[in-house]
């Protein structure tokens, strides 16, 4: 099968599909590659590079659209390049299909299949395959050397003969991927990071790169909505938020927002009074910028200057480091065609969760958006990284049916169970003598105080605990002594003698070999 | 001594070893709570001896001494590596004293003076009841020790229609207690019948259990052997034999519980056995398929040198190898080198419940370097080298994917989410559970063949 790799057209964009070392894998797995002249240059990776490893260079563009079986691109293609696909082919891609419906329209016609990069499930199992992540995470570390290069000033603070000079401020909006990749770049470089998100659960991430989290004054509530996206807040929530933004505003030197919306506007978070309010010279970068930004004087792909402050809207922070997004989305394509199954099982399994959360278009048939597995419900957020919960509820998903079967069976016999012990209770009461009751009354009192010891037991002393109480059971020796004073030696005190035997055996061994593992125990 | 006094030693004697219990809640106080243990039981056994009720010394000490001798040389002698068949042993003694104190008991022309009608009843069904259970501890001990040296196949014996035998062993041994009770002609003889049938019991029962349930074997034969004492206790009206019985039996019975959840399996489905066949989990077992990548020693030895963490894994292979003296070096190499290295411990991990755990201490590795598997698993993908040694089953990632492996659902260190893994084995073969493991075949796994003694040795003299 052959693979090709054109050239990506779209203004601006300098990324490429498929890196050197991407074309390698694919040729082991048996691919053959084909790569159109020069679309690597503005990611470092020239043509020489590509037929090192290779993959052939086709100058021609139709050629290449022609002859391949599946393209592999970074951006969805233009209409006119649509056009070049070759009837029922695959297409790999970033689609965004929920804004694309003519363009998917167009493939359908040419009974194309279309799997959409942006649309790989976030589960754990697809993070390998997941490019909005890695691209997620490059824009977040570019968006705070974008902020550096627009700030005049240092970020970190210092004491110099020529004066003391304060850290920057950063605020950190949304603690997404590219938000926490953000709060690590800038903490980096030095600087005072503050980061918020509606999601508590974020918190802990934020505090693990240096960070600190914002909370707002407000009646707990939780933006977790599932699916990795936070939910749509309450009226009060977004008042008490947008306060918090306003004073913080006031005090920061650098915003950096990056709350988007899957299929819908970026809410609005800074307003122009709050840029208004900030220091001369601060800086806004606006990740949302693409879908309406979160700053209101946002403007896309520009950097204006508005009272002073620099407000950054650019949309193509990735492209802006292609030879190392191209790398990290070369990685993603090689893993989801590894995934499909390689040359010898190339195949669209419908039954594999990834592949079919990627589909949006098989033979021409429109499979977007794909059956939910679960609800992610309205989202107001950020984008996140994977959740490591959602793999969790997917692996409990196929156990439910079992465990509905069960419970009838089991409390039937539970409760046959426990009538039992309740009458065996009853018939013990009534026709036991007191002798034994009271016998009756240590055993069971020894039971309950045994079980509450043990559970308080570390693990990782479970094997001197076996010994231990190997020793004490020796305890039974106390029955072989009692039974061996009789007056003649007799079958008793022979066999008494013999259980006093192994009981000691039991007693010193247990003992001296607990002591000599408890004095390996050692920091 | 007068009664009352017994009593009071009694009580502290039973206090004493609640503490004991107690203080193996961390390694610091442990070896204090091993201390009250020996303090309680000498004053038990002072009391027992002081009482009026004894006073053939002659024959305590002719019994006594062999036994303090026998007992001290094995605690000294065995190897760490040997635990589990020592504790298996252990066991079976008392199963077996359980056993010849019912017979003593039963054969004793005293026992019954001074006894009301009922109680004599009740005193034989005490007997009965003592004698079965000490016999099922007895031979199902001495079984798996066997297993566990080796001189018996590890492999499940599955005998055609086994859970109607046992049912048969069990309804003969009952119907036999009751005309124990009832009939005191031949009481002796039925009493020896039950003991016979329910050894053979308790060989079954070991017998059909695999390899890999061991350590729930173990720690369930810890059990019995704690129940057959407290049943000693009933027999002879000894409330510190019921108590320290019942702590024992309660112990052997939490451990039994931890270890079948370490694996995800039911107490019952270990006790019915067969686990351990390959064939155990029923339907169609996904084989692995793929490429494995080999690596060298020296290859290995330069991932370590460049890690910034590494954690180990150790498993029963690194016990079988004696690897963990070496890996101890390594360790302290890497240490020395400002690399971070942890052990990774599964429940399940060795025959034994906290075997490995033994094992590391030996070899001197500090305690807080050694973690359990709830810690460990979400540490996994910011670590640099993982290295398996001796272990499989409990890092087969199948456990949690694949839903038809025989140990689907069992909790697994999620080795596989680290950025290298280093595995070493013998070979290809499968582990205990007979289950293949993809593991092996992952793009970051690299496999280390050979024996792991001698792959560790070259390790460390690459240092």
């Amino acid at each position: 099968m052959i693979i090709g790799v054109p050239k990506e057209i779209q203004p601006d964009e300098k990324r490429v599909s498929l890196v050197p070392r991407g074309v390698e894998a694919l040729k082991k797995m048996g691919f053959e590659i084909l790569v159109e002249s020069k679309a690597g240059i503005h990611a470092d990776y020239g043509n020489p590079k590509y037929e090192e490893v290779g993959a052939e260079i086709v100058t021609d563009t139709s050629e290449l659209w022609s002859r391949s079986d599946i393209i592999v691109k970074v951006r969805e293609p233009l209409p006119h390049e649509a056009d070049l696909l070759k009837s029922s082919c695959t297409m790999i891609s970033f689609f965004w299909p929920d804004k694309n419906g003519e363009l998917l329209e167009q493939l359908s016609a040419k009974k194309a299949t279309v799997l959409a990069m942006d649309c790989i499930p976030r589960i754990t199992r697809a993070q390998k395959m997941d490019a909005l992540s890695s691209m997620a995470n490059v824009a977040g570390y570019r968006a705070v050397v974008e902020a550096a290069h627009a700030f005049p000033h240092f970020f970190t603070g210092q004491v110099t003969a020529a004066g003391k000079i304060e850290p920057a401020k950063v605020l950190i909006i949304g603690g997404g991927v590219a938000g926490l990749a953000a709060v690590g770049a800038a903490k980096g470089l030095g600087a005072v990071v503050r980061a918020f998100d509606t999601r508590k659960a974020v918190k802990e991430q934020v505090e693990s790169l240096g960070g600190e989290f914002l909370e707002l004054d407000f009646p707990t509530e939780d933006g977790e909505g599932g699916g990795g996206y936070a939910k749509t807040m309450s009226d009060e929530f977004v008042k008490a938020e947008l306060k918090l933004f306003a004073e913080q505003a006031i005090d920061v030197d650098i915003i950096i927002t990056t709350a988007l919306i899957p299929g819908r506007e970026a809410p609005t978070l800074i307003t122009s009074g709050m840029v208004e309010s900030m220091r001369e010279g601060s800086v806004i970068i606006d990740l949302a910028a693409e879908r309406g930004g979160n700053c209101s004087l946002t403007e896309v792909n520009n950097k204006i200057v508005h009272h002073g402050v620099t407000i950054i809207g650019y949309t193509d922070l990735p492209s802006r480091m292609a030879a190392l997004s191209s790398r990290l989305y070369s990685t993603a394509i090689v893993h989801l065609i590894d995934e499909m199954g390689g040359v010898e099982n190339y195949n669209i399994d419908m039954e594999d969760d990834v592949i079919r959360g990627a589909l949006v278009l098989n033979h021409g048939n429109i499979t977007w958006p794909p059956p939910k597995p679960r609800n992610p419900g309205p989202a107001y957020s950020v984008d996140t990284g994977p959740r490591p919960d959602d793999e969790e509820k997917k692996a409990k998903a196929p156990e439910e049916p079992t465990t509905t079967t069960k419970p009838l069976g089991k409390t039937l016999l539970k409760s046959i169970c426990m009538i039992i012990a309740a009458l065996a209770i009853i018939y013990i009461g009534t026709n036991m003598p007191k002798s034994f009751l009271s016998h009756f009354t240590v055993f069971v009192l020894a039971c309950f105080v045994g079980w509450q010891v043990i559970w308080n037991v570390k693990p990782a002393l479970h094997t001197p605990l076996m010994s231990v109480t190997n020793a004490i059971s020796g305890i039974i020796i106390i029955g072989g002594i009692l039974q061996i004073t009789q007056p003649e030696i007799n079958a008793t005190v022979v066999l008494g003698a013999a259980a006093v035997l192994l009981a000691a055996i039991n007693v010193t061994g247990g003992f001296l070999v607990t002591s000599r593992m408890l004095a390996m125990f050692r920091r | 001594m007068s009664h009352s006094l017994v009593t009071i030693f009694y009580i502290v004697a039973a206090v004493l070893f609640i503490l004991s219990l107690g203080g193996l809640s961390n390694q610091e106080t442990a070896r204090r709570g091993n201390m009250f243990g020996i303090i309680g039981m000498l004053l038990a056994l002072i009391a027992v001896t002081a009482s009026d009720a004894v006073t053939s010394y002659g024959v305590l000490a002719v019994a006594l001494f062999p036994a303090i001798l026998i007992g001290a040389t094995l605690a000294r002698r065995v190897k760490m590596t040997e635990m589990p068949e020592l504790v298996a042993i252990l066991h079976s003694f008392v199963g077996a004293a359980a056993v010849l104190v019912g017979l003593a008991l039963k054969l004793n022309p005293k026992s019954h003076v001074g006894l009301t009608p009922i109680e004599v009843t009740i005193h034989e069904i005490e007997v009965f009841v003592g004698v079965c259970i000490g016999s099922i501890t007895f031979t199902g001990s001495v079984i798996a020790f066997g297993k566990l040296r080796g001189l018996i196949s590890g492999a499940p014996m599955l005998l055609p229609a086994r859970h109607v035998l046992n049912l048969i062993i069990v309804g003969a041994t009952i119907w036999l207690g009751i005309l124990f009770v009832g009939h005191s002609d031949h009481a002796m003889t039925m009493l020896l019948i039950a003991l016979f049938l329910t050894g053979i019991l308790g060989i079954h029962l070991v017998m059909a259990i695999g390899g890999a349930d061991m350590p729930v074997v173990v720690s369930m034969l810890n059990s019995y052997s704690g129940w057959a004492a407290a049943a000693a206790g009933f027999m002879l009206g000894n409330d510190l034999l019921i108590i320290v019985g019942a702590l024992v039996g309660s112990s052997g019975a939490i451990l039994s519980l931890i270890m079948c959840r370490g694996m995800n399996r039911s107490l019952p489905s270990v006790i019915l056995g067969g686990f351990g066949t390959g064939d155990g989990g029923g339907g169609t077992v996904i084989t692995p398929e793929g490429e494995v990548t080999s690596i060298e020693v020296a290859q290995t030895a330069a991932l370590l040198k460049n890690a910034k963490s590494v954690i180990i894994v150790p498993g029963y292979g690194m016990a079988v190898a004696q690897a963990q003296h070496t890996i101890a070096k390594i360790t302290k190499k890497l240490r020395e080198n400002n690399t971070q290295v942890i052990f990774a411990i599964h429940p399940v991990a060795g025959r034994l419940p906290g075997h490995m755990n033994v094992l590391l201490a030996e070899a001197n590795i500090p305690y807080d370097i050694v973690m359990e598997l709830d810690e460990m698993n979400h540490t996994f993908p910011a670590t640099d080298v993982v290295m398996v040694i001796g272990a499989n089953d409990i890092v087969n990632p199948s456990a949690l994917d694949d839903p038809s492996s025989p140990i689907a659902g069992m909790p697994v260190l999620e080795v596989w989410k680290a950025k290298d893994v280093v595995v070493m084995k013998r070979s290809m073969g499968t582990g205990y559970a007979g289950v293949g493991n993809p593991l092996f075949f992952n793009e970051n796994t690299s496999m280390l063949f050979g024996d792991a003694g001698e792959n560790v040795d070259a390790i460390l003299a690459q240092f």
